[in-house]
């Protein structure tokens, strides 16, 4: 990185908020992936638009790859640089622009904090409503990026469901505004396109969400099985009944051991082999009903004990063990692989004993923790990323559960992103024209290839296509 | 014309090409491959393809030295009722598939404009929604995945058979809406719901003015039906407007929507007989092919009443139906292309896009479905379109003469 570029930074945001010293570089060498480390050569931090945009032009002048980064909790290595890349971190671009209760929609900048935005519509009646489980960190600038997910996507959608318009500088410094407040395309859907491009389409310096109405009821059932089988067998019993809870979740044993062993014991029955958590909203007559449909269905299945809570404060202590699993879980060994991959429901139950066996022939500990609704694992792996040979091992198994989530008729991520971590994997649920059509569709965003350089595609598959529309 | 013919014939055999009304080849290949190497022979020989499915929606009018149709390719491939997803061929009609889903208690929760019989591709690739849109989302929330082969005879499977899915760019977004401007779709994974126990529609009459303000106060009320339809006396064949509210779900759900609905304003709900439901939302889809022209504009609830004067100052106040409670708002009927320019122009204004559904070729090669793009977006588009279109085979009008401007 050269000085001259450092203080062309440096002259956009001001200095102190250019950091290039390996001790101040440390803060944003990793994110939430435990096994990817990389110092990047400049991190910056635009404080405005402006300069976000300033600064975009001033790299594509030099020529100089770069790496948007919000708060730094995605799980795929995503947002982090090499030496010769500058990091754009986000986070002070933390403006909610407007807040139309009427239209029901918000504008904002891409570093607001995902749970913030839900506090500021709240007195609205609103919400926004993907709710990843790094929700009190996480801005949704990075949820764009990642087309992120949570518990409440089941009913609702992912973040792409609930993006109207963004405005985008892309990397070669041009600025276009992509949708509509209707949330109609203007042309083709390139919001669509862009939301979930994990940062190498340019970066969202605009976003404009769709807010939806809290429901007038919400109920939360918790029921335990003696058997994973037995509550995989539940899940698919209420989808078919034709229910659409807002939030389907699954816990195995070793999870619930771990959140009950921890600050965060919610009280689930720690000899449960799965623990599930249901919740129904909407009118209130209609949840009545419905909750009182899902908690014979459940009983009928096989769940020894159904607890229900109507009450918020009720309602979050259920909630609180799910939420804080991944933090639970830090108790048990320094690090955490946060497995994401997804497999067709019906394919749970097997895709369960799978892993099972996978994570006892490596001799790892594995918990469960997962979206059941929507057949969204994550196969939780402890370890201690000192010990290399233990650290080799998790890499192996995450392999061998990628590989049996694909050949069940499943994908590699549902919502954490590829990444850095999962590049390798890309060629297990893509044939190589699919990938190279992919690399095409960057180079029409980014023709350099600068923006969140080698990250999703694994280095040999973006050579063949012809890289159309690029001199 | 007579060589292409033979080209196509030594490709596909004699079943898989034949001669449409006016004598233009038609190619009709059963498998994806089949049509990748139509595509690909095209792309080498610098034919023009002129993209078809069943024939119902777009004209068949677009200059072509041939036409590439999906009606061979009319399968359903897999239900997988407990995983709620299916893998169709897209020139299945609409009607086969949801007869094929109901058998399985599963529904595809889409009410596109149009005949029954039209093809779930062409659905896809105009991107057309129904009033269902305002429950159940746009098109684009029902695709998880497809297969398209590109101008140039390549094969891409974009997404997957799963819900949630972000592994790689989602590709399956550029091909919903994009008229095949970036690839014929041969295959869809569609996402599936449970064929809902209720279903209940209910209407109200009154004028434009009093059924949107009415619309306005349901959904500040919290109602929230499936559908909240506005539809122009011409299209629902009434002397006034009428307001519909479909509820679908459980018993219990659609009930306690259905109360909702008459205690939040004092409109004189009708309750449409269970057996009349279907036909009337027949009715209303089919309305939309009685003008030769059909364009849709993204609209929230509180412009809808601004947008419906503008319609009816550039074209007319006849087939019309929008969602009352803000999406989208579709105009059928005849319209010149200096009219439809002057109305994009005017909706451009006030941030509202407006999309060709359906014109006659010298209309839609005017107007362009999507018209001139926002400043930088154009090089995007057209980068993309050479990307999966290199040679520009298909004939399709995406932005129009942007001489015009509009």
């Amino acid at each position: 990185m050269t000085p001259a570029l450092v203080a062309e930074l440096g002259r956009i945001v001001g200095p102190r908020w250019v950091r290039h010293r390996r001790a101040e570089l440390a803060t944003f060498a990793m994110d939430g992936l435990p096994t990817r480390e990389s110092y990047p050569g400049v991190v910056v931090l635009p404080g405005t638009r402006g300069e976000l945009i300033a600064i975009v032009r001033a790299l594509a002048a030099a020529r100089v790859p770069f790496v948007a980064r919000g708060a730094g909790t995605g799980l795929s290595g995503g947002a982090v640089a090499d030496s010769d890349a500058v990091l754009i971190t986000l986070t002070r671009l933390t403006r909610i622009l407007s807040i139309d209760p009427v239209r029901r929609r918000a504008v904002l900048e891409p570093g607001v904090v995902n749970a913030r935005l839900s506090d500021a519509v709240l007195p609205f009646g609103l919400a926004y409503v993907p709710d990843p489980s790094s929700q009190t960190a996480c801005t949704v600038g990075g949820n764009v990026a990642e087309n992120a997910g949570g518990p409440h996507c089941l009913k609702y959608g992912v973040t792409t469901n609930h993006v109207v318009a963004l405005e985008v500088v892309l990397p070669e410094g041009d600025v276009v505004r992509l949708g509509s407040h209707a949330g109609e395309p203007w042309g083709p859907d390139l919001v669509g396109l862009f939301v979930g491009s994990e940062g190498m389409f340019g970066i969202a310096t605009e976003i404009t969400v769709r807010l939806e109405p809290i429901p007038a009821s919400v109920r939360t059932l918790l029921a335990d099985f003696a058997s994973v089988r037995q509550a995989g067998e539940a899940v698919s019993a209420i989808i078919a009944s034709g229910i659409v809870p807002a939030a389907l979740e699954m816990m195995d044993r070793a999870c619930v051991a771990a959140v009950e062993a921890s600050i965060y014991a919610a009280g689930y029955p720690t000899d449960a082999a799965a623990v599930l958590l249901v919740e129904v909203d909407g009118e209130r007559d209609a949840v009545d009903g419905e909750a009182a449909a899902v908690e014979t269905i459940l009983r009928s299945h096989g769940a020894r004990d159904v607890r229900s809570a109507a009450t918020a404060f009720d309602r979050a202590r259920l909630w609180q063990g799910r939420k804080k699993a991944f933090g639970a879980m830090g108790r048990i060994a320094p690090d955490l692989a946060v497995q994401d991959a997804v497999v067709p429901r019906s394919a749970l139950p097997r895709v369960l004993e799978q892993i099972g066996e996978i994570s006892d022939r490596y001799q790892l500990t594995v918990s469960n923790v997962f979206h059941a609704g929507d057949g969204n694992l994550h196969p939780n792996i402890s370890f201690d990323r000192r010990d290399h040979e233990l650290a080799g091992r998790v890499h192996d198994a995450s392999r061998e559960i990628m590989e049996v989530c694909v050949a069940a008729g499943g994908t590699i991520t549902g919502e954490h992103g590829v990444g850095s971590d999962k590049r390798d994997y890309m060629p297990l649920v893509f044939d190589a024209a699919t990938l190279q059509a992919m690399c095409a569709v960057r180079h029409v965003f980014d023709p350099y290839t600068r923006a969140n350089p080698s990250k999703v595609f694994p280095q040999h598959t973006c050579r063949e296509w012809r890289a159309a529309g690029v001199a | 014309m007579s060589a292409v013919l033979a080209r196509l014939r030594a490709l596909l055999g004699t079943a898989g090409v034949e001669r449409d009304a006016d004598g233009l080849p038609r190619a009709t290949p059963d498998t994806t491959d089949g049509v990748a190497e139509v595509c690909r022979l095209a792309y080498e020989e610098g034919w023009k393809v002129r993209l078809e499915g069943q024939g119902t929606w777009l004209p068949a009018d677009a200059p072509a030295d041939l036409a590439l149709s999906t009606r061979g390719l009319d399968q359903v491939v897999s239900v997988s009722p407990a995983d709620l997803v299916a893998t169709v061929q897209a020139g299945a009609p609409l009607e086969a598939v949801r007869r094929r889903l109901a058998n399985d208690g599963m529904w595809l929760a889409i009410d596109p404009p149009g005949r029954p019989e039209r093809s779930i591709g062409s659905l896809v690739a105009t991107a057309t929604s129904g009033p269902l849109r305002l429950g159940f989302g746009p098109v684009r929330d029902h695709i998880l995945g497809c297969a398209v082969a590109t101008g140039d005879g390549r094969v891409v499977r974009a997404g997957g058979r799963v819900v949630k899915n972000v592994a790689g760019y989602d590709l399956t977004k550029l091909q919903v809406g994009g008229f095949g401007g970036f690839g014929v779709i041969t295959e869809l994974n569609v996402r599936l719901r449970a064929l809902p126990r209720a279903d209940a529609t209910h209407t109200a009459r009154g004028t434009r003015d009093a059924l949107t303000s009415a619309a306005r106060d349901l959904t500040a009320a919290g109602v929230a039906p499936a559908a909240l339809e506005l539809l122009s006396p011409a299209l629902a064949a009434e002397s006034d407007w009428i307001l519909a509210a479909r509820f679908t779900g459980t018993d219990v759900a659609v009930h306690a929507g259905v109360r909702t609905l008459s205690a939040a304003n004092d409109l004189a709900w009708h309750a449409l007989p269970v057996d009349r439901t279907a036909a009337f939302w027949g009715l209303t889809a089919r309305a939309a092919l009685g003008g030769p022209v059909t364009i849709r504009l993204g609209v929230l609830a509180d412009g809808l009443d601004d947008t419906l004067d503008l319609v009816a100052h550039h074209l007319d106040e006849g087939l019309i139906s929008a969602g009352a409670a803000g999406g989208m708002l579709r105009w059928t009927g005849d319209a010149t292309v200096d009219h439809l320019r002057a109305l994009r122009r005017t909706t451009a204004t006030r941030e509202i896009p407006m999309t060709v559904e359906r014109a006659p070729w010298p209309v839609r090669h005017a107007t362009g479905h999507f018209g001139a793009y926002r400043e930088g977006v154009a090089i995007l588009v057209n980068r993309l379109r050479d990307t999966f279109d290199p040679r520009e085979n298909f004939r399709v009008a995406l932005e129009g003469e942007v001489a015009d401007g509009a």
